[in-house]
């Protein structure tokens, strides 16, 4: 296993995945996009109000997501104040939504355009990927959605780590901790490879 | 006791535009708050990208959220808050606004 380092001369982030890493990654990446764009950002519950009824279906979501996924994702921007936290989600989440699911979208269309078919199915295979900054950075966002999400899911508290080492290792949530971790490395490497130099 | 000459009148600076003159308070800040997940290179990484902060800014702030579990992180507008919370959110940290105590 390899995280992220600066080519030296070219000053391209560049890492080097198995194909199994690789396909690992892309599956994240492809649930983050799922998840960002199945719960659709719902209007708020109708007021009976005719007007809002009908603003409503035309605006963003104004109340916290369902999912704690998503409610981890896209917080209430003020606590203790209603009205503005729903006129805040109302004109961010749907802006949020998207930049989120294009930088999961970059890390798959990165992926298979270095080489990672469609099914894996070869062993030994090698992806090599190499990222601009700006790419770097994208790649860095959508690391941190991923790693928020399976934290989430998975209950991940401060100084909890002996607790997941301690599970047995065919323990799926031992497995997705695991994953978990590896994502966080990668994404350590990425913000020491854009910082050197 | 406040003494103010009546014979020197104060002149104001002319190279001042109205936009600099401002004698309201900012009320308003963004706080981000510290969450289990983050890593703190990248936080403080996201201060500095963001905001402009240098880095030992960057990182006291980082540090701050760290073990207070909280810090605020920038003072402006309300609109100007809007704006870096959204921008905080973008990054997956956990930031909200309040008016300023």
């Amino acid at each position: 296993m390899s995280g992220f380092e600066r080519h030296r001369r070219s000053g391209r982030v560049i890492a080097t995945f198995t194909g199994f890493e690789a396909d690992l990654l892309r599956s994240l990446a492809s649930q983050m996009v799922e998840l960002l764009r199945n719960e659709r950002a719902e209007p708020s519950a109708p007021t009976g109000d005719a007007f809002d009824a009908m603003m409503a279906e035309f605006s963003g979501a104004t109340t916290i997501p369902e999912d704690p996924v998503l409610a981890r994702l896209f917080p209430t921007a003020y606590p203790g104040d209603e009205e503005s936290a729903a006129d805040f989600r109302r004109f961010t989440e749907g802006g949020l939504r998207d930049g989120k699911a294009s930088a999961a979208g970059a890390i798959i269309d990165t992926l298979e355009d270095a080489g990672l078919p469609p099914e894996l199915t070869q062993d030994g295979l090698v992806i090599d990927v190499e990222l601009t900054h700006a790419e770097a950075e994208t790649w860095m966002r959508a690391f941190t959605d991923i790693r928020l999400a399976l934290a989430t899911r998975l209950g991940v508290e401060a100084g909890d780590e002996d607790y997941w080492h301690s599970l047995p290792d065919d323990d799926p949530r031992a497995q997705a901790h695991d994953i978990y971790e590896w994502v966080g490395y990668l994404q350590e490497t990425v913000v020491e490879a854009l910082t050197a130099g | 006791m406040v003494c103010v000459s009546a014979a020197s009148p104060v002149e104001v600076e002319p190279t001042l535009t109205p936009d600099e003159i401002t004698f309201l308070a900012k009320p308003w800040v963004t706080l981000v708050w510290d969450d289990p997940v983050n890593l703190m290179s990248y936080v403080s990484y996201v201060f500095q990208k963001y905001f402009g902060y240098d880095k030992p800014k960057a990182e006291k702030l980082m540090l701050e959220v760290h073990t207070e579990g909280k810090s605020v992180v920038s003072t402006g507008t309300r609109e100007e808050m809007e704006r870096d919370v959204q921008a905080m959110h973008e990054y997956g940290l956990w930031a909200t606004m309040e008016k300023a105590s």
